[in-house]
């Protein structure tokens, strides 16, 4: 029961993503170029409400919806990962014009494609699982 | 209900995504996407290989549902809830990608230079996409994180470090589009 609710939220994340073009490659070229406020719009507006919604579910803990406490796990306390990690992603980002939730909207939606593109992130990841202990975190 | 088939408004969209990020909040887990690459790596065996990987994939299978729904959320919204998928950007970014060769800019929902099944017989294009996949799965797990986890719930519980990592984004962002495109398309 609670694997197919995880499945409801992902269709609903999944049309939002279709819906909202942030699963499209143009939007992600028209964000760099700051032509547009659609993409800013999306991401600023989900973060006003994520700031606001995290610090109610702090003040009045709020217990989740099995009865449990949330916990927010802090990140770890770094820089160089964040920078370095973060720039290798924008690049790739801005080419392949996905991320990782809408490289799989844009393979549900028929992109065949975009199979490569998530092989390819995959073997990506598998890639800094190697090489981890050797690069500057 | 005509409005559902229209593409939404940004102050639509990005409400919704905030709504996402919450229902996984309160289902007692976390928002972010990229971590399913990791688990894929593990089921694929890559624990035998590096430590990274040696970690109860299970224990991440609500995440894999997730994504299993996100992909079947594409295939509602491109079918059943759109009349043109064609993304209406603006006509100086048409003029811009026209001359960076990609005629299919304001007429498709991605551009079919890259992502149409003809790009298979063009090398440059499958070189290309898996430069940008590998990018982006080795960059969100150098950087702990994607733009669901940092951008969306990193900066919402208002982390530096998800801070610096979005900076990160936007840097390579801007050089790809700015500096390399202009080299890898123009060719």
């Amino acid at each position: 029961m609670r694997q197919f609710l995880y499945v409801l939220i992902g269709i609903f994340f999944g049309i939002v993503l279709f819906k909202s073009e942030a699963a499209s490659w143009f939007r992600i070229y028209e964000m760099f170029q700051f032509h547009a406020f659609h993409m800013y719009g999306i991401i600023g507006s989900a973060l006003i409400l994520g700031i606001l919604g995290i610090q109610v579910i702090k003040r009045f803990d709020i217990k989740s919806f099995y009865g449990r406490q949330i916990k927010f796990e802090p990140k770890e306390r770094n820089f160089k990962r964040y920078l370095f990690g973060g720039i290798l992603f924008g690049l790739g980002w801005a080419l392949a014009g996905a991320c990782p939730g809408p490289i799989f909207t844009l393979l549900g939606a028929g992109f065949g494609p975009m199979l490569l593109v998530l092989v390819s992130a995959i073997f990506g990841t598998y890639v800094y699982g190697l090489l981890k202990n050797r690069l500057p975190h | 209900m005509n409005w559902i088939l229209q593409p939404w408004p940004w102050y639509i969209s990005g409400p919704l995504i905030a709504l996402v990020m919450f229902l996984l909040i309160m289902m007692g887990k976390n928002f972010g996407m990229s971590s399913n690459l990791r688990t894929l790596c593990t089921i694929c065996g890559a624990g035998k290989q590096a430590d990274f990987f040696k970690f109860d994939w299970k224990s991440q299978k609500w995440n894999l549902m997730v994504v299993l729904g996100v992909c079947i959320g594409g295939y509602i919204g491109a079918n059943f809830l759109s009349l043109d998928t064609s993304v209406s950007i603006g006509l100086d970014t048409i003029a811009q990608l026209n001359s960076l060769g990609f005629d299919s800019a304001g007429k498709a929902y991605l551009p079919t230079e890259l992502f149409s099944l003809s790009m298979f017989s063009d090398i440059k294009s499958i070189t290309l996409l898996i430069v940008g996949g590998f990018l982006v799965g080795f960059g969100a797990r150098y950087a702990g994180g994607c733009t669901s986890g940092h951008a969306i719930s990193g900066l919402s519980n208002l982390q530096i470090p998800s801070f610096i990592a979005v900076v990160g984004f936007f840097i390579g962002g801007l050089v790809m589009i700015h500096i390399l495109f202009p080299l890898i398309f123009k060719l």
